[in-house]
């Protein structure tokens, strides 16, 4: 027999500490150090655990119980659009190259991320942080299956999407986002989230996220836009980690602003390199348009960016490095890289084209500043050289820049007839960068970006061909013999769209669908 | 004076949620897009645990608000009775 | 009357991804599970960690294993987020239940005194050593090799925070926080556990992370679950008047007969592979088998006084036997 005080109801916050705070313990059987070998050699000083204030607080029952659902209502609509050939409703079939080089650049970084946070969820020392960055690392799982298996429906039926994770680990363009996001996964875990939690998730996110989502939107890809909804769910989650991690960094010690700073610039940086893929996605692989790339910068980076930095300026820190340099580039970069992709579309897995004349006037009229002056001739030219049989290919390989890997097609910020080149000499040997900012990056720590596998480097030195190639053999094609390397089908995965086999199955099939 | 806002998805099990936000935060200001609605707040955006089960007549589980949720900004405090966005920390 | 309805045919130009097909045979339709076989990135690294200069970012030779295609390690169970999450929810909703049934149906004041005392005791410390189990499967994923196994390595990482927290919410039923106060304590300074903190701790440290899953999920698992959730609640406390305890706690056995599917697939499909293989695997398996009895042997005291020795030594040759099955020798 029990008379039981009546018990304290525990408020959230204080259920949620004995629930997750309580669980670890100072070990005393092995060092500290040995235990959590990482957590002290970036310099980053952590006096009081306790300080750390959990964004969300999700017990693993209410985990599951939630993104349970999420994960039912999503592949149900998943699964009706593959079921109902929804890919019919597509726009046109030039839309489709935009989610190739999601599936082909962003979703291996949405595994890497995988890793990366249950690196980060083993060697942090607070458990708070060590379990939002697990539940991190389980969203992202969430997010490599879920586009997988969405973007499954159009593997079946065009081109450019069957071979995703082997051309990410050797494609020349797709070296952009692998060393990206490397160069997180091979940092320590305190640069780690302030790569990938604060400066990927929190300050440019939505330049990558409203985009393709929106994109999808407007395009009817519906399978793409509610996945695109369900991750951002997650990514709530996710952004509130990367603000709270900054700011609990800079509130324990002086000494973390420098470093901080340092890598706040650094992955602000590279970030907005990546994003250069998106800005030529935004502004020229989209039937439908949403907006210019410009004009998202100047709402998601210039005016959001701007509040957040206002922010942090109590704690010492100030906007990025690169930011005026990103801001002058909103003008120029999609066209930039559009033209580079353009003429080396033999060697890449999607297809490219020359706008039409009524997408020509949109660039036109979102870049009063820029685009007739500097790109409309070129695209031009290009059409006319696609007309009369010739269409402008390069054979030759491009110079990459060492940090960021693209191509060198950067002009000077202020200077767009420029190609901007800057290079640093280390232990004998030359290093080229597209920027002052990748340049500053690389002589930071050297040692670490002379590593890098560069695609090209690698093609010239006999690197990218499959084994028992004999390039002195009669007859030899280096660029076939380069393709066979990527597995990437020549004729089918490669070449511009007019005379692809995805426009003239989709044209088929659409007709076939609409007519009886 | 920064705004907060939230993104939920237009579907039927986040309307009362929807309507509770614009009850109890007055300088509302409400978007509609494709599949989405965003209210921004001045500073402050409460959502009240009391007012959504008023709405609904149901009890109500605040992290429920994760199903559909889409996006959010400013600093979050949670409670089991409300679940706050601001940008004072 | 039969409804038929047609929606368009459209030939596909193929079934599914070449990585995919690669894995499966060739190319045909994949399930949702094989989809996500192969993700890993597997080649031409940029950096080498700087927290760990020796290896490539995602590196086979962290492990003395060896394995031509490690995804070729599959979970029978088939779990990929989707299901997992799902399946997870589901079983909690059952605890929920059960929760909500022994509080208000009088089974906690029904709860027999000598009972009550003796589950807070002996599990209220097993939340720490499930946090310990988090860090290590972690660890597995974060270093181990390929997504098929790598990914599982995750999921049972979250699988024991859930325990972990479980068993939180168990002592807070039955007692109060204090009680979670006592079984720190317990951890920390009792006799009983020391032997078993330390194992844990010692795990902590291990850089391969297939000695660290044959430590953890293979030895110390496979005790661990069997001696108390079989052992002690089921066999002991329920008997005794404990009811309320199996109710609360049934989740712990049936994730350990769920899981034990996908250890037992993964050491099979380890040791097949080559002799080497199944030799370290088997040195692991028995050193850490017997550590893992000693350590145990305490707790395991504490749980069933002079019943211990044989329960333990059973769960031990059950173990064994499990093992042999899959190939190894110990």
């Amino acid at each position: 027999m029990d008379t039981r005080v009546e018990k304290k109801k525990l408020s959230l916050r204080e259920r949620y500490h004995l629930m997750t705070r309580g669980l670890g313990w100072e070990p005393t059987y092995q060092p500290t150090e040995k235990v959590f070998p990482f957590t002290a050699y970036e310099g980053i000083k952590i006096h009081d655990w306790d300080k750390w204030e959990d964004p969300f607080r999700l017990t693993m029952d209410a985990y599951w119980k939630y993104q349970g659902e999420k994960e039912k209502k999503l592949y149900a609509v998943i699964d009706a659009f593959a079921q109902n050939n929804g890919f019919l409703s597509l726009t046109d079939a030039r839309y489709l190259n935009a989610i190739k080089i999601f599936i082909q650049g962003v979703t291996p970084l949405e595994y890497y991320a995988h890793r990366g946070f249950a690196f980060a969820g083993r060697h942090f020392r607070g458990e708070g942080l060590r379990v939002a960055c697990q539940m991190q690392s389980l969203d992202e799982l969430r997010h490599t299956q879920t586009e997988l298996h969405s973007i499954s429906v159009y593997n079946k039926f065009f081109n450019g999407f069957h071979n995703p994770l082997h051309w990410f680990d050797r494609v020349w363009y797709l070296s952009v986002p692998k060393s990206f996001f490397e160069d997180a996964n091979s940092s320590g875990p305190f640069e780690f989230l302030t790569a990938i939690s604060f400066s990927f998730e929190y300050v440019l996110t939505n330049l990558l996220f409203v985009p393709f989502m929106s994109g999808a939107a407007y395009n009817g890809d519906l399978s793409t836009v509610t996945f695109g909804f369900s991750a951002q769910s997650d990514e709530s989650r996710h952004m509130t980690l990367g603000i709270e991690c900054i700011k609990f960094m800079l509130e324990q010690d002086p000494d973390n602003v420098p470093i901080v700073q340092r890598w706040i610039d650094k992955w602000f940086w590279r970030g907005y390199r990546v994003l250069t893929l998106v800005g030529m996605m935004m502004d020229y692989m989209l039937p439908k348009r949403v907006m210019s790339w410009r004009e998202a910068w100047e709402i998601y980076g210039e005016q959001n960016g701007g509040a957040l930095f206002q922010d942090l300026g109590r704690y010492g820190i100030r906007e990025p490095a690169g930011f005026r340099d990103a801001c002058d580039g909103k003008d120029h970069i999609s066209h930039q890289a559009w033209l580079t992709f353009y003429t080396y579309d033999p060697v890449a897995a999607f297809h490219t084209w020359v706008p039409s004349d009524a997408e020509l006037d949109w660039l036109s009229a979102k870049y009063p500043e820029s685009f007739d002056r500097y790109y409309r001739p070129r695209l031009l030219y290009l059409r006319e050289q696609q007309a009369a049989g010739t269409p402008v290919a390069n054979k030759n390989l491009p110079l990459l820049c060492n940090v960021c890997q693209i191509p060198m097609f950067f002009t000077e910020p202020g200077d767009p007839r420029r190609i901007c080149y800057r290079e640093s000499v280390y232990e004998g040997e030359r290093y080229h960068f597209c920027s002052d900012h990748c340049k500053s990056i690389f002589d930071h720590e050297p040692e670490k970006y002379v590593q890098s596998w560069l695609p090209v480097h690698q093609i010239y030195q006999g690197n990218c061909f499959k084994p028992g190639t004999d390039p002195t053999a009669p007859g030899f094609d280096p660029i076939k013999a380069v393709l066979d390397y990527y597995e990437i089908n020549n004729g089918r995965d490669n070449l511009w769209y007019d005379n692809s086999e995805d426009r003239r199955n989709f044209e088929a099939w659409t007709a076939e669908a609409r007519g009886n | 004076m920064s705004n907060v806002f939230i993104a939920l998805q237009d579907t039927d099990e986040a309307r009362p949620i929807i309507e509770a936000i614009l009850a109890d935060n007055p300088q509302s200001q409400l978007t509609h897009s494709p599949a989405m609605v965003k209210i921004d707040v001045p500073n402050r955006l409460v959502i009240r645990r009391e007012r959504i089960e008023e709405i609904t007549g149901l009890p109500f589980d605040l992290q429920r608000i994760h199903v559909n949720l889409i996006s959010l900004s400013g600093h979050i405090e949670e409670d089991d009775d409300q679940f706050v966005l601001s940008w004072k920390r | 009357m039969s409804i038929d309805l047609k929606t368009r045919e459209i030939k596909p130009l193929r079934h599914t991804y070449t990585h995919v097909a690669r894995l499966i045979g060739g190319d045909k339709p994949a399930t949702r599970y094989q989809e996500t076989l192969g993700a890993q990135p597997s080649a031409n690294f940029h950096y080498r960690p700087t927290w760990d200069l020796e290896h490539d970012l995602f590196d086979p030779s962290r492990s003395k294993i060896r394995m031509d295609q490690w995804d070729d390690l599959r979970d029978p169970r088939q779990f990929y987020y989707a299901t997992w999450t799902m399946a997870r929810a589901r079983q909690f909703e059952a605890v929920e239940t059960n929760f909500a049934f022994v509080e208000s149906h009088g089974m906690l004041a029904a709860l027999p005194e000598k009972i009550r005392e003796e589950a807070l005791v002996v599990l209220t410390p097993l939340r720490h050593v499930a946090w310990g189990d988090n860090m290590n499967n972690s660890q597995i994923c974060a270093t181990a090799y390929g997504a098929a196994f790598t990914a599982p390595a995750m999921l049972y990482a979250m699988d024991q925070l859930g325990i972990a927290q479980l068993l939180t919410r168990f002592a807070l039923t039955l007692g109060e926080a204090a009680e979670l106060e006592r079984g720190r304590d317990a951890w920390l300074r009792d006799p009983t556990w020391q032997p078993l903190r330390r194992l844990l701790e010692d795990s902590f440290v291990i850089t391969d992370p297939l000695e660290l899953f044959v430590v953890q999920d293979v030895a110390l698992d496979g005790l661990l679950y069997p001696l108390i959730y079989e052992g002690f609640v089921q066999d002991k406390l329920v008997p005794a008047g404990g009811a309320a305890v199996g109710l609360l706690t049934a989740f712990m056995s049936e994730w350990h007969e769920e899981t034990v599917r996908w250890i037992d697939a993964v050491l099979r499909k380890l040791a097949s592979f080559s002799s080497e293989n199944a030799t370290t695997l088997s040195g692991w398996a028995q050193a850490s088998i017997a550590r893992a009895k000693e350590a145990l042997a305490p707790v395991a005291a504490r749980a069933l006084g002079e019943k211990a020795p044989a329960v333990l030594g059973d769960a031990a040759e059950s173990l064994q036997r499990r093992l042999a099955k899959a190939g190894l020798s110990v």
